[in-house]
């Protein structure tokens, strides 16, 4: 029996719709009925009663159409989200690679933002030092690193995100649609290195609209259709089910 | 691997607020002299309203001042800027998982620091008006030190979790420090409120506190009831503090 690293029994999550917030306390306090009875009455369920686990060294892939649920997905795995109803486990360092610039810091260098993001990920600065030129070299980012990464294109932003999540040695790889922005030549060179991640064993969970790169790289695939589980198995079966719904 | 806990806490402290001290200031030198600055600044429009237009009567009112504003400007300046420490960090919060309450710590310490820093200035102002800087600083300093980020954090870690709630706390905030600086003896001493009002300065979680920096930093002298009514008020706003980061926390990624 393999194990399992990430398990989700019974997992739902439901969002507040936060209305009061924009008004603030002013406004909370001066319509006070409403305010609680918004509160309790505006949810958005976002993921209903899912189950999966993901095994450790396996490839998982999770694809849907916008606004399924992937993220809040990826959100409950990474662990800033907390379900409503059921349990999520997961066991191992968590490297997560969600969003452009997730993580990083505007206001930062490239180089400054590599130690932030290592720092968070669980690593101690020492740790991050001595891989530091690695990553530097890895994102080719050349002289950009000792500039501010708000003046960096979204490609450059991707680059530098996957660089330093490849780079420490990750135990459990989150990804979520962010190779997309990056140009052909570096999403080959990222596919190579989850290539080989997926050799040594690293457990990692892709979402992807790439079907392609699904396919390549995934030993399983979990699509998520109107916030729950529509389907589960082997890559190609799921895919083509998958695409069948869309055209 | 103990170990290895312990060190990636205290790298996460530093780097985060290496972080912040870049983030606000641009650089730390800048960040240094506007923390001596603002008190000093402060301390000559109320010497100039105060000694020089009211004729206050009182001796070395310049000094008398500095030592009261130095500390109070750390605890102001935490809070004030509180409300935003976790919406400023939100690219952070929303994708790692990580101790969130480390966020206000930072800030917190990044004011404290720039208060030690700010000491000399204090020494110097003594040495100005013939005075030295007594021993029992050196354990009167971290023993008070120790007190006020007790008690400056668990305020920060309250006010921080809230406003992500309410996002209008921030201006409840600066009118509540200006309110508590007015009833602190900062720029008056104690001994000059009329004695009915007298007791009710204990019911101000702050003045206890202040009036310890003061003597301390004057005379070189430090009081035990004081001291005491300061640790209780702290130990009881962090337990609050902690209390109301606690029940929220797992929101935060929510809402922000």
């Amino acid at each position: 029996m393999r194990e399992a690293v990430i398990l989700f029994n019974n997992v739902s999550k439901n969002y507040l719709l936060y209305h009061h917030i924009t008004g603030g306390i002013k406004n909370f306090l001066f319509h006070f009925p409403k305010a609680v009875s918004q509160i309790k009455n505006s949810r958005f369920e976002a993921l209903c009663d899912i189950s999966f686990e993901v095994y450790k060294g396996e490839t998982f892939g999770i694809i849907g159409r916008n606004g399924v649920g992937k993220s809040t997905t990826l959100g409950l795995i990474a662990g800033v989200l907390k379900p409503s109803k059921g349990r999520v486990i997961v066991k191992g360092r968590i490297s997560p690679l969600l969003e452009l610039g997730a993580g990083f810091h505007a206001d930062l260098t490239g180089r400054e933002n590599i130690m932030l993001n290592g720092v968070l990920m669980g690593l101690t600065r020492t740790e991050v030092f001595k891989k530091m030129d690695e990553i530097i070299e890895f994102s080719e980012l050349g002289d950009f690193i000792n500039q501010p990464i708000r003046i960096y294109s979204s490609g450059m932003l991707a680059r530098l995100g996957f660089s330093v999540v490849a780079n420490l040695n990750p135990e459990i790889l989150l990804i979520d649609e962010v190779l997309a922005v990056g140009d052909l030549e570096f999403q080959k060179k990222c596919i190579d290195k989850m290539m080989g991640f997926k050799k040594k064993g690293v457990t990692m969970v892709f979402v992807s609209h790439s079907m392609g790169d699904v396919k390549r790289i995934c030993d399983r695939v979990m699509w998520i259709d109107s916030h729950s589980i529509k389907m589960m198995g082997e890559p190609k079966e799921v895919i083509t089910k998958y695409n069948n719904t869309i055209i | 691997m103990f170990n290895h806990r312990i060190q990636h806490f205290i790298d996460l402290i530093i780097v985060l607020t290496q972080k912040d001290i870049k983030v606000r200031y641009k650089s730390s030198f800048l960040g240094y002299l506007w923390s001596v600055a603002h008190p000093l600044a402060f301390a000559f429009v109320f010497f100039i309203a105060f000694k020089v237009v009211m004729k206050i009567q009182m001796e070395d009112y310049a000094l008398f001042l500095i030592a009261g504003l130095f500390p109070w400007q750390w605890f102001s300046n935490s809070a004030n800027v509180s409300p935003m420490v976790f919406l400023g960090d939100a690219s952070i919060i929303k994708k790692v998982n990580f101790p969130r309450n480390i966020i206000p710590l930072t800030a917190v310490l990044q004011d404290m620091i720039h208060f030690v820093m700010s000491v000399p200035v204090i020494v110097l102002f003594l040495f100005l008006y013939h005075k030295s800087p007594s021993l029992t600083w050196l354990y009167g300093i971290p023993v008070l030190m120790g007190i006020q980020l007790l008690i400056t954090y668990g305020v920060s870690l309250m006010i921080s979790s809230i406003n992500l709630f309410f996002r209008d706390l921030e201006r409840l905030t600066v009118v509540c420090t200006t309110l508590i600086f007015y009833f602190t003896p900062i720029i008056y001493p104690e001994t000059m409120i009329p004695g009915r009002y007298k007791h009710l300065i204990y019911l101000n979680p702050l003045a206890p506190l202040m009036m310890s920096w003061r003597s301390l930093f004057l005379n070189g002298t430090l009081e035990p009831s004081s001291l005491m009514v300061s640790l209780v008020y702290s130990i009881f706003a962090f337990m609050i503090g902690y209390l109301v980061y606690k029940k929220l926390s797992w929101k935060f990624a929510e809402v922000l």
